[in-house]
């Protein structure tokens, strides 16, 4: 852990610091079976970073991005976002958190089936306190030809970035995505990155991509590994990979 | 126990349980469905039961036939009609009442008693008959006596023919001639003022100046002889003594009104049951439908595993077989309770002596059966769509579901509303037959409320136009027999009348072509200010110097209109037959009627200028004083108060109105909760990933509960409108239903109706909707992130 605050002085070069993480531990109880998902992580990003957070399954990087995320509430520790104390939220706090600021980006889409691209984004600039033009956020996810179309007639890598241009249209500050890449087949799973990495030069947005495909660390400015329900690893790239530089 | 079930079998009842609220809203939709259909035809097949033992078992006559006065020895040549079997000759004849707990003068129905053999035999309820010689001991009727407080022995007055005579009570008996106790010129009955006596049958001659003559007369037809061709015969022979036409046990005013209200019972248990059994079934198919949607994956899989198809679909129709047995079961407890408690209320409104509960099986066997039809075909559907499917095909995920926009590209107004109103609308508009189902659905609740709560609003119609605005007399004096018109005079001196207006009775057969009906036709003043006659428009109607008006009924029966001839043969006098124009159709609910002027009638009738009575209004505040110098005039044959009787018609009704809504309501719920919370439940299962979704971009519990309460909300307020609809329809089958020749019932439904099953409506689907809050508030926000539907 002690690795990770230390690397964080490297990130000087981003603005202020948006996710501040202190010994923050989640346990499940299923039924007789309590299972530790996290064990106590330390944890910070800066505005604009753009971090890539490796682990084989189990290892609590969802657990992590779900906490942060303010899609579900810590056995104990404590999460800031900016000055708010995520872990001190109730259910409408954490709402309203989420409204406002984050943006998410899922393995399976989860984008609504009867609504059309453009009525995707558009469903959250609608609840958005300082959205954008749903045109302008499939735009910049290159789908402006596809606006009217409803989610069974595209492909994955299409559907994918409909939800990126769903997650970024409000403006957030952060942006979660969770193995954005995991259901696509690495030609499409690029362009989806190509969408994620322009996003978050233009926007500014934090981005936590958490997947467990290596190949994808490359175009991070950050590593974290975790494994076990902690956090093992914390290295700043020296050198960034475009995404069309990637494989899997 | 569990261990020795197949796994299939474990599975329905684990799937029982995981989805125990559904399957009891369905089964209590259904339970409903067969609850009125047990209620129904048990209570009618009670009622019906209980009326054939009564009539057997005390001789109840099949023809029935009055005359002035006709000697006994008539008796031998009416017994000569070929298909006679037994007759009985009697005195019947109306005497003014005159009882201590009562100011206003009362009607009796003064009979001979039956002898032994005789017909029309009486159940003996309390007491002992009069004795042969006891020429002051008398019979009464229960109703009469319940309403006075009287046991054996009390004793009241009544005034034969002008003679007041104490009588005393030695027995308390019913009569299968009066389970339904109508008084002479009431329109409903009041057994406080109306009375059935039996007394011996000579003092009634004595008193009636009948020594040795009858003047009313009964048959009981031999098995399979034709009552039309008797009662022809009959009147021929009766014709010379005042006979007035003989009427079948159809037109016996007890028996047609308990006919009329038994086909009212049989009318309602066959439009109630199929609605629920309609509405069951779709909810079984609308939830069965997304069940084998959830579980195809595992279908598919039991199918690779080598179950047929066969076995797949036994095993979903058994799950729907078990719902509807619950439903049965609870259907079967709640109608046979019910039932009991519908017939005893009807024998308490009738006079039966005993009530014999039907309870046969079958009724039980028939609904459960039909129960379970309904279910299986609600599962037809959903179950053929998956159990033939090859097991690859149905373990892959279904192809998903393909949403249009609304207005294809030309126009796109989902600009101008919210997305979410947009989801709802596509989600709506994407499984159109399951949206209409569930609108015809909760439709159905709704005309069920309008299809019964608007026969109160019609019925006080019937009350104001036929006692505020045609009858508006306060009491009706009836003669015992014609009286010269100077009678007129003597009404008008008793203490307390303030106007008092002649009629003239006739009783008629009046024909058009092949119809004709035998009927009472009344003369009144060419412009009459108490009883009016009123036209179609509702305004009083000018009695014509030639010709007849027929009321509304009358003139449907007899298929004539204004300006065409009807023949009417005068069943009295000298019995002349004429033709007379229609001048006029009246407006009138309760029997048939025509009306004349009063000195046209008399010159038809050729007896001079005679009449039968007068309706009166008398001064408040000399009521007692009135009802004094009724009681004290010998010529008074009955007296009729329509208001005193209209104010316990009320009271009856106020008190069946409760009862009915209460019912009615609770039907309505069940069907407005099975439809909402199962369509609801379906909506939700199908939406939740959805749903949890919009949680996650940040959408308040609030918002998403109100995307699903506006997809009901959407189906609620369609159905208004459906509902309403139906429920006119239901109403209108109802009024051409029950119309009888005893009254017929105008369809008036105003907003309050339609406002108040709207409203039990609604409010029945926020309470399911509220009953899903907490699932909405559980949804699984970062389930649905892992999984792909």
């Amino acid at each position: 852990m002690a690795e990770g605050n230390a690397q964080g002085g490297k990130t000087e070069a981003f603005g202020a610091e948006v996710f501040r993480v202190r010994g923050l531990t989640k346990t499940y109880h299923s039924g007789e079976v309590e299972v530790q998902a996290l064990r106590g992580v330390d944890f910070s990003a800066r505005a604009g970073e753009f971090v890539v957070i490796l682990g084989p399954s189990g290892s609590g990087k969802s657990t992590f991005l779900n906490l942060v995320g303010g899609l579900d509430s810590a056995t104990s520790g404590q999460a800031w976002f900016l000055d708010h104390e995520l872990t001190a939220l109730t259910d409408a706090g954490l709402t309203r958190y989420r409204r406002d600021h984050v943006g998410f980006v899922f393995q399976f889409y989860n984008l609504v089936p009867s609504l059309t691209a453009r009525e995707n984004v558009r469903l959250v600039t609608e609840i958005a306190r300082r959205p954008m033009r749903p045109e302008d956020a499939l735009a910049m996810v290159g789908l402006q030809d596809r606006m009217d179309h409803f989610p069974a007639q595209l492909s994955g890598g299409e559907q994918q970035r409909v939800a990126i241009a769903r997650a970024i249209a409000k403006n957030p500050e952060v942006l979660l995505c969770d193995e954005p890449t995991g259901a696509l087949d690495s030609q499409t799973g690029i362009k989806v990155l190509q969408a994620l990495l322009a996003v978050n030069d233009a926007v500014g947005a934090t981005t936590l991509v958490i997947t467990h495909n290596v190949a994808i660390a490359d175009i991070a400015h950050r590593v974290v590994r975790f494994a076990n329900g902690g956090i093992v690893g914390d290295a700043v790239n020296p050198t960034r990979k475009k995404a069309e530089e990637v494989s899997w | 126990m569990v261990g020795r079930l197949s796994p299939l079998r474990i599975k329905l009842l684990r799937d029982l349980v995981r989805l125990w609220a559904q399957a009891l809203a369905i089964a209590l939709v259904m339970a409903a469905g067969v609850a009125t259909l047990i209620l129904g035809v048990g209570a009618y097949n009670s009622l019906d039961r209980t009326r054939t033992a009564y009539y057997e078992a005390n001789r109840f006559a099949d023809i029935f036939a009055s005359v002035t006065r006709a000697p006994r020895s008539l008796g031998d040549a009416v017994a000569r009609i070929a298909g006679v079997l037994d007759v009985d000759l009697r005195i019947a004849r109306h005497a003014i009442l005159d009882v201590p707990d009562m100011a206003e003068p009362g009607t009796a129905m003064m009979i001979s008693l039956p002898g032994p053999g005789g017909l029309n035999q009486l159940y003996l309820r309390a007491g002992r008959f009069p004795e042969p010689q006891a020429k002051s001991e008398v019979a009464v009727s229960e109703g009469f006596a319940k309403a006075h407080g009287f046991s054996p022995g009390a004793q009241f007055a009544v005034l034969m023919n002008g003679q007041r005579r104490v009588v005393t009570i030695t027995g308390i008996v019913l009569s299968p001639e009066y389970i339904y106790a109508l008084g002479p010129g009431d329109m409903m009955p009041d057994e406080r003022r109306f009375g059935v006596v039996w007394m011996q049958e000579d003092a009634l001659a004595a008193a009636y100046d009948l020594d040795g003559a009858f003047s009313s007369l009964l048959i009981k037809l031999a098995p399979g002889a034709s009552a039309e061709r008797v009662i022809a015969q009959l009147d021929l022979i009766l014709a010379r003594y005042g006979g007035v036409g003989a009427v079948g046990r159809k037109d016996q005013l007890s028996h047609a009104f308990l006919n009329a209200e038994l086909n009212q019972l049989r009318a309602m248990s066959r439009v109630l049951p199929p609605i629920f059994l309609i509405v069951a079934a779709f909810l079984v198919n609308m939830t069965l439908n997304r069940l084998v949607t959830l579980e195809r994956e595992q279908i598919g899989l039991l199918k690779a595993l080598g179950y047929g198809p066969w076995a797949i679909a036994r095993h979903y129709v058994e799950f729907v077989i078990v719902i509807a047995l619950m439903g049965a079961l609870i259907g079967c407890v709640a109608g046979a309770w019910l039932g009991v408690g519908l017939a005893q209320m009807y024998a308490r409104f009738f006079n039966f002596p005993f009530l014999i509960f039907s309870r046969s099986p079958d009724v039980y066997a028939i609904s459960t059966l039909v129960t379970a039809v309904a279910a299986v075909l609600g599962a037809v559907h959903a179950v053929s769509t998956v159990a033939w499917l090859p097991p690859a095909v149905a373990m892959a995920p279904p192809a998903p579901v393909r949403y249009r926009r609304l207005f294809g590209n030309a126009f796109d107004p989902t600009v101008l509303i919210s997305q979410s109103m947009v989801m709802v609308a596509r989600h709506l508009l994407r499984f159109p037959v399951r949206t209409a189902s569930s609108v015809l659905g909760v439709g159905f609740a709704v005309s069920i409320l309008v299809g019964s709560l608007w026969s109160f609003a019609s019925i006080e119609r019937m009350i104001d136009i036929s006692f505020a605005r045609a009858e508006r007399q306060d009491a009706t004096l009836s003669f015992a027999q014609a009286r010269p018109q100077a009678a007129l005079y003597a009404v008008q001196h008793m203490q307390g009348v303030l106007v008092a207006e002649p009629f003239r009775i006739a009783g008629v057969r009046i024909g058009h072509d092949q119809v004709s009906r035998q009927i009472a036709l009344t003369g009144k003043p060419a412009m009459p200010d108490l009883s009016r006659v009123l036209g179609l428009d509702e305004t009083a109607m000018l009695l014509p110097e030639d010709g007849v008006i027929l009321s509304e009924a009358l003139a449907q029966i007899l298929n004539v209109r204004v300006g065409d001839r009807v023949e009417i043969a005068v069943l009295e006098g000298d019995r002349r037959r004429v033709w007379v124009p229609v001048s006029g159709i009246s407006l009138g609910y309760l029997g048939l009627n025509a009306f004349m002027r009063l000195d046209v009638l008399n010159r038809l009738l050729g007896e001079g200028a005679m009449i039968s009575g007068a309706n009166v209004s008398f001064d408040p505040h000399a009521v007692s004083a009135f009802y004094q110098d009724v009681k004290a005039t010998p010529q008074a044959g009955s007296l009729a108060l329509l208001k005193v009787s209209l104010q316990r018609f009320r009271a009856t009704m106020a008190q069946n109105l409760w009862i009915m809504i209460t019912v009615y309501t609770t039907l309505a719920a069940i069907i407005a909760v099975g439809v909402v919370y199962n369509a609801a439940r379906i909506s939700l299962s199908e939406q939740g990933r959805e749903l949890a979704s919009l949680r996650v971009l940040g959408f308040t519990r609030a918002e998403v509960a109100g995307l699903l309460y506006s997809e009901l909300a959407a189906v609620v307020v369609l159905a208004q409108p459906l509902g309403w609809a139906i429920g006119y329809g239901f109403a209108l089958a109802m009024v051409r239903g029950f119309a009888s020749e005893l009254y017929r019932v105008p369809l008036v439904i105003g907003p309050a109706v339609y406002a108040v099953a709207s409203l039990v409506v609604v409010a029945a689907a926020f309470a399911s909707a509220l009953l899903l809050r907490q699932r909405i508030n559980r949804l699984d926000l970062i389930e649905v992130l892992k999984t792909r539907e």
